[in-house]
């Protein structure tokens, strides 16, 4: 392990962190905007030109507000609440391939920070782990609309983490390695997976949506039953962490799919590109069309928040165990007959 | 390096199961817990077990114990209102706990005459070598094992059903 090596994965994660927090603050931004548009509005357009200065502004707002923990809270757990959603949002990003490697002059750098063989249970096991920043934070505040909210956040987590697990199975299937390279790799050019998956890719992208708490599952932060959800008690930038959590998490599930279904940073008529733009440029574009993949996807969540009201309780809970877990199982078993069709069992 | 890493973690390990039994509030136990959890999750990965690590991060600490957590959020115990063990209890406590110690006790002595088992692959614990071993030697236990656990789930869905099926 060379101190080149270092510096460069450090680089890479500090990169990857900052394109996150900032695709995260704006957005907020644009969520704002979208819905404007949707409704007919003109969103915000007072801090400089067309409103961008507005995140900045907020975050400020976020924190010159005066921060209060309740009394009877455990303070502890009170605080660390916040910083565990935060966390286990951005260390989602670790195993994502954002590009083919760049050769600088002799030295290849590989645009993911690492390759582990089960990166895919990696992303599995941080979206599962999620749901303990809103558990932790929802107890602690010892407010009973505050519990209700955790409470309702680990169910619904739990349940659509099933339907998830089992459409990854059918994805695997078709791809055969869990690693999250091989799986892009393996998409290329127009081959992404989607057209091989349709079913296994709305399966993933629902319980996408279900886990990160987004319209039309945010049931742990429905106000209209309980104030403000998980956050009630929260106030300054514990309650902006809680916020900003949610929408890195966006940011990286909008990644996981463009990755695991649309063929990440692959696009028809790459080879030819890559011939005629060299090592460095031509990884670049893969790269910029891997974005504008997330920003489709970052889009597709907004638009859908702002279109679909939000589900009540029992049928978010009848829609996760009587449609999509069967489905998702039925996914599987055609999936592996055809694949032992074609392979000639 | 990987000694000294085990070590410190399985120090760590021995703190936090030491604070799940000793912390006052249920819930904080099972947050020690879920901690615990974690560092055993190293230990796999320090063994080169990624998919055994990587399947204790997901099954342990973010299914199974977010369910214990959910239970006991719901319960709400407090220091209050749990009523106070009877002494017979505690004395049967005390008794079983010292027969746990005298068998583990036991299990280790047993475990440094014998020599220490000798991988004859490092890479056993990764995932294509690990599911060769699963459904090609070990098909039968797998497959039992798996029947086992859907017939507890289901007995466990049959007795929460009230009218008769």
């Amino acid at each position: 392990m060379d101190i080149a090596f270092v510096i460069e994965k450090f680089v890479l994660v500090a990169i990857i962190f900052g394109i996150s927090l900032v695709i995260a603050m704006y957005s907020t931004y644009a969520e704002r905007k979208v819905a404007a548009f949707l409704q007919d509005r003109l969103g915000p357009d007072r801090a400089g030109p067309f409103g961008i200065l507005q995140p900045l502004a907020d975050g400020l707002k976020m924190f010159m507000k005066e921060e209060i923990i309740p009394t009877n809270a455990s303070k502890w757990l009170f605080m660390i609440g916040p910083g565990l959603a935060m966390l286990t949002a951005c260390i989602g990003t670790a195993v994502i391939p954002w590009g083919s490697a760049i050769t600088i002059g002799d030295r290849v750098i590989p645009l993911q920070v690492t390759d582990i063989n089960v990166g895919i249970l990696y992303i599995f096991g941080v979206v599962s782990l999620g749901v303990y920043g809103v558990m932790i934070g929802g107890w602690a505040s010892n407010n009973k609309y505050s519990l209700l909210s955790a409470i309702r956040a680990a169910s619904q987590n739990i349940s659509y983490e099933i339907a998830m697990g089992l459409s990854i199975i059918a994805l695997l299937l078709v791809t055969g390695s869990m690693s999250l390279k091989e799986i892009v790799e393996g998409q290329h050019g127009w081959h992404w997976n989607v057209l091989y998956q349709p079913v296994g890719f709305i399966l993933f992208m629902v319980c996408a949506f279900a886990e990160t708490n987004r319209a039309p599952f945010d049931l742990p932060e429905c106000e209209t039953e309980l104030i403000g959800g998980y956050h009630t008690e929260y106030s300054s930038m514990k309650l902006g962490f809680y916020l900003f959590a949610e929408y890195i998490n966006m940011f990286v599930s909008a990644a996981v799919m463009a990755t695991l279904y649309f063929g990440g940073y692959n696009y028809p008529g790459m080879d030819w590109v890559l011939a005629n733009t060299g090592a460095v440029i031509g990884p670049l574009i893969g790269v910029g069309v891997f974005f504008i993949k997330i920003f489709a996807f970052i889009f597709f969540f907004m638009w859908v928040r702002w279109t679909i009201p939000r589900f009540r309780y029992d049928q978010l809970m009848h829609l996760g165990w009587k449609v999509l877990i069967p489905l998702a199982i039925a996914n599987i078993v055609v999936t592996s007959v055809v694949i032992a069709v074609i392979e000639g069992f | 390096m990987t000694t000294s890493i085990f070590y410190f973690v399985a120090t760590l390990s021995i703190i936090f199961s030491l604070m799940v039994i000793f912390a006052k509030n249920p819930v904080h136990s099972v947050l020690y817990l879920i901690v615990t959890f974690f560092t055993f999750t190293v230990h796999y990965i320090l063994l080169n077990a990624q998919f055994l690590a990587v399947v204790n991060f997901i099954v342990y600490m973010g299914a199974i114990m977010v369910l214990f957590l959910f239970v006991l959020m719901l319960l709400n115990l407090n220091k209050d209102n749990e009523p106070l063990k009877s002494t017979l209890i505690k004395v049967v406590g005390v008794i079983a706990g010292c027969c746990l110690l005298v068998t583990l006790a036991g299990a280790l002595k047993a475990t440094a005459i014998s020599d220490p088992v000798v991988l004859r692959n490092p890479n056993l614990g990764l995932v294509k070598n690990l599911g060769k071993e699963l459904f090609g030697p070990f098909m039968l236990p797998f497959e039992l094992c798996s029947i086992l656990l859907l017939s507890a789930m289901v007995g466990a869905i049959l007795l929460t059903k009230k009218e008769k099926v």
